[in-house]
């Protein structure tokens, strides 16, 4: 019966695993889209960089800016998902392999 | 041109108050840190005792240099929106290290990155790859914040260079010394706390000129310099420079030894994943300022002011300073700047110290058998090679153009160190010979690459054109270094590599047994 239920256990921490793997990979793939996207278009796409969303605030300076805020939005997703997901089941795991 | 005004470059009696305060608080940190430093557990990890926000904070501190600070200010105020693109550059390592690297490093490591590894590979091999790599990073980090360090200290209070640098040395070996990592993360959490504020009050006094309101501070810097000032100019010429730089910054910062240090610190790896939180949004924080600082020494200094003080820019946002405040913000700016080039060179010390002590002494010369004693003393002995290493490279690089020293380190802990990592938490196919090889790849491409650069061969050595295209080889490094570790890995198989890569994944989510 124990036997059974560390099985189950066993199974259970391979997906975390493979979950948190699976997002940590999603969401550093973002960071690259996110930041090469910027620098692609500040080489490639200049002019459109330069169209004025109010008096002084061109695109540019705005899509720098949302790089910074981006890059913080994308860590406070992990951390909350590693809070509210990824802890709990670690934490019943430790009990069930113990 | 406009001659620099009275008070850049001579000692100033605030100045040199604001710096003695910081030293004396530093030192009188330092000396309580050094009465609970009595094991290598302390001096190295500070005893696991720092919370998220304590990490978060040092982490913050051990990242954002003078450089970041006097330097991107200084480039927007001349180049303007060209200067930004490094704000965002130097920040988009951060999420990396928290989504690959934090915690699983906290779980399975003990002192030193190099302790993941030593999980699953031969002792020996590995520990001398890692350490040779880490030495090779904190090195060239070290000059380049010891040659700006004393370029910087002679601009600001007067002092000369030689001087500059024996005072930095002497007092980082003092924190790192008799406090270890506990004085050192202190030290860390003062000096990002006098940066952020100091950055923050300059960038509130110039906004306040401005109605609070970025976008009219912006729209003044182009009715006065053209629109051309808020778009991409000719910086990014070459996207794959760019590129390659961007590559070298994002995956660098998982892989700098005094930052991957900064996890053992915490008591778990929820606290490390925190800490990460906390420092990406307070280094987004102080990258954000310097738009404010940069456009506000374009309108309010000028940039042939700017450029009038220092001909590299260095002085912009202490010259906004003066301006705003008079001598007293100035001298607390510099006493600021100052601060900033201590904690930063403390924290490299501390890290190649503990791979010269931790890993090559006591794992490979004694086998990982030395007591507490011994390897506290060895420590400390590392620590005072390591400063006066550091003093002797800032005295001998005196003059030199340095900055491209930066930009190597993170080349080199992108292309070994991080590519090491990454493949020995996620790969369970990888040998020891294959993170050897790779680690081994990284370092050496990496150094020659940057050798035959047009950095070294047409800026340094002023020579017609370089063999090699790229100003930073991460480009080419990273994926080399990759596919050597899967290569060498693939063709010899490591018997029982994959229950210990097995064993590993386990700890990596569990941690240590003790924990």
């Amino acid at each position: 019966m124990t036997d059974l239920v560390e099985a189950a256990a066993e199974a259970r921490l391979e997906a975390l695993a493979r979950a948190r793997t699976r997002i940590g990979l999603t969401l550093t793939a973002a960071v690259v889209v996110v930041y090469f996207g910027f620098i692609g278009a500040v080489a490639f796409a200049r002019p459109v960089l330069g169209v004025m969303l109010a008096p002084g605030l061109s695109l540019g300076i705005a899509l720098g800016a949302g790089v910074i805020v981006a890059a913080w939005l994308l860590t406070f997703v992990y951390v909350r998902w590693a809070n509210r997901h990824y802890d709990p089941a670690l934490r019943a795991l430790r009990e069930d392999l113990r | 041109m406009t001659p620099p005004p009275a008070g850049i470059g001579e000692p100033s009696a605030i100045a040199i108050a604001f710096f003695f305060v910081f030293i004396a608080i530093t030192l009188g940190i330092t000396y309580w840190a050094a009465r609970r430093t009595r094991t290598a557990e302390h001096f190295y990890t500070a005893g696991r005792s720092i919370t998220a926000g304590q990490n978060g904070f040092a982490l913050a501190g051990d990242y954002m240099s003078a450089a970041s600070f006097l330097g991107i200010a200084g480039l927007v105020s001349t180049s303007g929106f060209d200067g930004l693109i490094y704000s965002t550059g130097w920040l988009v390592g951060w999420p990396v290290v928290l989504f690959l690297i934090a915690e699983p490093l906290r779980n399975l490591g003990r002192y030193t990155f190099s302790d993941v590894l030593a999980v699953r590979f031969r002792q020996t091999p590995i520990r001398i790859a890692a350490a040779v790599a880490t030495l090779a990073t904190v090195v060239f980090y070290l000059i380049a914040q010891m040659v700006g360090a004393g370029g910087l200290i002679k601009l600001m209070f007067g002092l000369g260079y030689e001087q500059a640098i024996v005072i930095v040395g002497l007092v980082m070996i003092a924190y790192v010394l008799f406090g270890g990592m506990i004085a050192t993360t202190w030290v860390q959490i003062v000096k990002a706390i006098l940066l952020l504020g100091g950055a923050t009050a300059l960038a509130v006094l110039v906004l306040a000129r401005f109605e609070m309101n970025p976008a009219r501070l912006f729209a003044t810097a182009a009715e006065r310099y053209g629109e051309r000032v808020l778009v991409p100019g000719g910086l990014v010429a070459k996207p794959l420079d760019a590129i390659s730089l961007g590559l070298a910054l994002m995956f660098g910062t998982a892989g700098l030894p005094h930052i991957l240090m900064r996890f053992y610190t915490v008591p778990d790896a929820r606290a490390a994943r925190t800490s990460v939180f906390y420092a990406t949004g307070l280094i987004g924080f102080f990258y954000l300022m310097t738009f404010i600082l940069g456009f506000g020494a374009m309108v309010l200094v000028g940039p042939d002011a700017v450029k009038a003080a220092d001909a590299g820019g260095n002085m912009a946002a202490p010259l906004l300073a003066l301006l705003l405040g008079g001598t007293p913000l100035l001298g607390f700016i510099a006493a600021v700047a100052f601060a900033t080039i201590l904690a930063v060179v403390a924290g490299l010390t501390l890290s190649g110290a503990a791979a010269l002590s931790h890993d090559l002494w006591v794992n490979v010369v004694r086998g990982g058998h030395a007591d507490s004693r011994e390897q506290l003393v060895v420590a400390r002995v590392a620590t005072v090679v390591l400063g006066i290493v550091a003093v002797a490279l800032g005295i001998a690089f005196k003059g030199q153009n340095v900055a491209f020293m930066v930009s190597l380190a993170f080349a080199i802990a992108a292309s070994s160190n991080f590519p090491a990592l990454v493949l020995s938490i996620f790969w369970p196919r990888c040998t020891t010979a294959g993170a050897v090889a790779s680690m081994a790849v990284g370092t050496v491409t990496t150094l020659v690459l940057i050798a035959l650069s047009p950095t070294v061969q047409v800026d340094l050595l002023k020579q017609p054109s370089a063999w090699f295209a790229l100003k930073n080889p991460a480009l080419v490094t990273i994926p080399l270094s990759f596919a050597v570790g899967i290569l060498v890995s693939l063709v010899r198989p490591e018997a029982g590599g994959l229950a210990r890569h097995a064993a590993l994944a386990r700890q990596a989510h569990f941690g240590h047994a003790d924990d």
